[in-house]
């Protein structure tokens, strides 16, 4: 069991808000066809939801107003009850903190260590090194990176490289984890494996939404999977 | 907060994130140039304040003989009147030898055998406590003596005024170069906000408030500033040591008369070259970062 993931379960999982809702929202760049249009979620807390569709269908524009990197033309969206389109730009931090991302391309400082990267939104919540050291150094041995933590990012593999996105996602125990195509270059047994990590998260109370083109992958987990088609979300 | 300046086990911002070498040696040029120009506004008050000290402290009277009474005899009248007015520390008549030698420069030779040569008295008076021109006119007029004093007053105001042109001029060169040092951090800020947009989105969806991430940019050019206007000061003061040591208390010129505590005078440079770099790196990263977030 993760350490992270067990202080995760001890969240309030009663809470009456769920972890995201989105009514009414639609999302267009300037002059071009919209992204998304009116779409409406809610993601109850402890969900575990596939979002799929086509490249282009929207889906990282979907997680990209999740985690505050845009702002919706029309709508509203919630995260754990608060409105965040009405929030102030320089407040996103706050939201953030709650949150796990596991981004595409991985988004991991190449001039940092494993360890430093795992820990980093431990640091960057103002955290000491002595209090949360222990708690990455058991998050990447449960990931499998134990005896990588000195390496560079550029120095792994993939594979290694999802796990140390996956393992800094969930190390500050956020109560939401949105992950895009966090399967998407690595091979069917490292899905697998991937997959399982998420499940095994998702039991001990973490609402969990992964963002995938790999519909067989999204059937076979088990979750709600959700549909994108040219910006509207069908179930 | 000084624990938080120096701690870098394992920096956020790339070590080569702006803050290049070239960064440093401008700022150093800077620093050098903004601490000589400092070092000269000293000097040139330092000269102000030494001429207008000489020139308060002596006045020239000249005397004007009355019938039946010669020259020589007159100015020697005047002497021991103004001698005894307080606020005179000493007053000579000068002879004719010493008067002509006065003149010679501006007349010549030639002019003076054929030019009545004015009987002059020198007075120095008491530094802490100058007699007036009107106090020393009054004991002549008082002793039958006609003499116009002449305090120096006219030149004195030149001599000030100069001096605060020079000052002015040292403190707007001072100002102009801290200006371009700042220029110069903001401007790198700027770049090194846009070469690293990636590690800012990376920093920013982890969780670093906008405040964390400019704080990285002002503890970096904070530090470097200091480091570059460090070495700025220990050149330009050991420019002004060499420049002490070759011409002792009056320098190379009597214009920028030095001093030793001038050296010290820089110390401060590099603690003024990390606040200005602080405030305007965190301006710049503050304007970017607001800009980018506003730009959604």
């Amino acid at each position: 069991m993760p350490p992270s993931a067990r202080r995760v379960s001890e969240a309030p999982s009663d809470s009456p808000d769920a972890a995201v809702r989105m009514e009414g929202v639609s999302f267009g760049y300037a002059e071009a066809r919209p992204v998304l249009r009116d779409v409406n979620l809610t993601l109850p807390e402890g969900s575990f939801h596939f979002l799929t569709g086509a490249s282009g269908a929207g889906k990282s524009s979907l997680l990209k107003l999740l985690t505050l990197q845009l702002r919706p033309t029309a709508g509203t969206v919630e995260l754990f009850g608060e409105d965040v389109t009405r929030l102030r730009p320089r407040l996103a931090h706050m939201v953030r903190r709650r949150l796990g991302v596991v981004h595409q391309d991985f988004d991991l400082l190449d001039h940092l260590s494993v360890w430093h990267n795992a820990a980093l939104p431990l640091r960057l919540a103002g955290g000491r090194t002595i209090d949360y050291g222990p708690d990455v150094e058991e998050m990447l041995r449960w990931v499998g990176l134990g005896e990588r933590m000195a390496a560079r990012p550029s120095e792994l593999s993939g594979g290694e490289r999802q796990r140390l996105a996956i393992a800094r996602a969930v190390v500050a125990r956020p109560r939401l984890i949105l992950a895009d195509e966090p399967t998407g270059s690595v091979d069917a047994a490292m899905a697998e494996r991937l997959l399982k990590l998420f499940q095994s998260l998702n039991r001990l109370g973490t609402t969990v939404l992964i963002a995938s083109h790999d519909e067989v992958l999204a059937e076979r987990s088990g979750a709600t999977v959700l549909r994108l088609e040219d910006g509207e979300l069908r179930s | 907060m000084i624990g938080r300046l120096f701690r870098d086990e394992a920096a956020l911002l790339p070590k080569d994130a702006g803050g290049a070498p070239w960064l440093a040696s401008l700022i150093a040029v800077l620093c050098f140039l903004a601490c000589l120009a400092a070092v000269g506004a000293v000097a040139a008050d330092r000269a102000a304040q030494g001429w207008t000290r000489a020139l308060r402290a002596e006045a020239t009277v000249q005397v004007r003989p009355r019938v039946g009474e010669t020259g020589p005899a007159a100015a020697a009248r005047a002497a021991e009147t103004l001698a005894g007015v307080p606020g005179v520390e000493e007053a000579r008549a000068l002879d004719r030898r010493a008067a002509e030698a006065l003149l010679r420069p501006w007349l010549g030779e030639a002019a003076l055998t054929d030019l009545p040569v004015p009987f002059l008295v020198t007075v120095r008076l008491d530094r802490d406590g100058p007699a007036s021109a009107v106090s020393l006119s009054r004991a002549l007029a008082q002793a039958g003596l006609e003499a116009s004093v002449d305090d120096h007053s006219l030149w004195r105001r030149e001599a000030e005024r100069s001096a605060a042109v020079v000052a002015a001029l040292a403190f707007t060169a001072f100002a102009l170069t801290a200006l371009a040092a700042g220029a110069a951090v903001a401007y790198a800020t700027r770049s090194g906000l846009e070469a690293q947009a990636r590690t800012i989105r990376i920093l920013s969806l982890n969780g670093a408030s906008d405040r964390a991430i400019a704080w990285l940019f002002m503890r970096r050019y904070g530090l470097l500033a200091a480091g570059a206007g460090a070495i700025g000061a220990l050149v330009a003061g050991a420019l002004v040591a060499g420049l002490r040591t070759l011409g002792g208390p009056r320098g190379l010129t009597p214009a920028l008369p030095l001093a030793w505590s001038d050296v010290i005078l820089l110390s401060p440079c590099p603690l003024i070259a990390f606040t200005l770099a602080v405030l305007a790196a965190g301006a710049a990263a503050s304007r970017r970062l607001r800009s980018a977030t506003a730009g959604g």
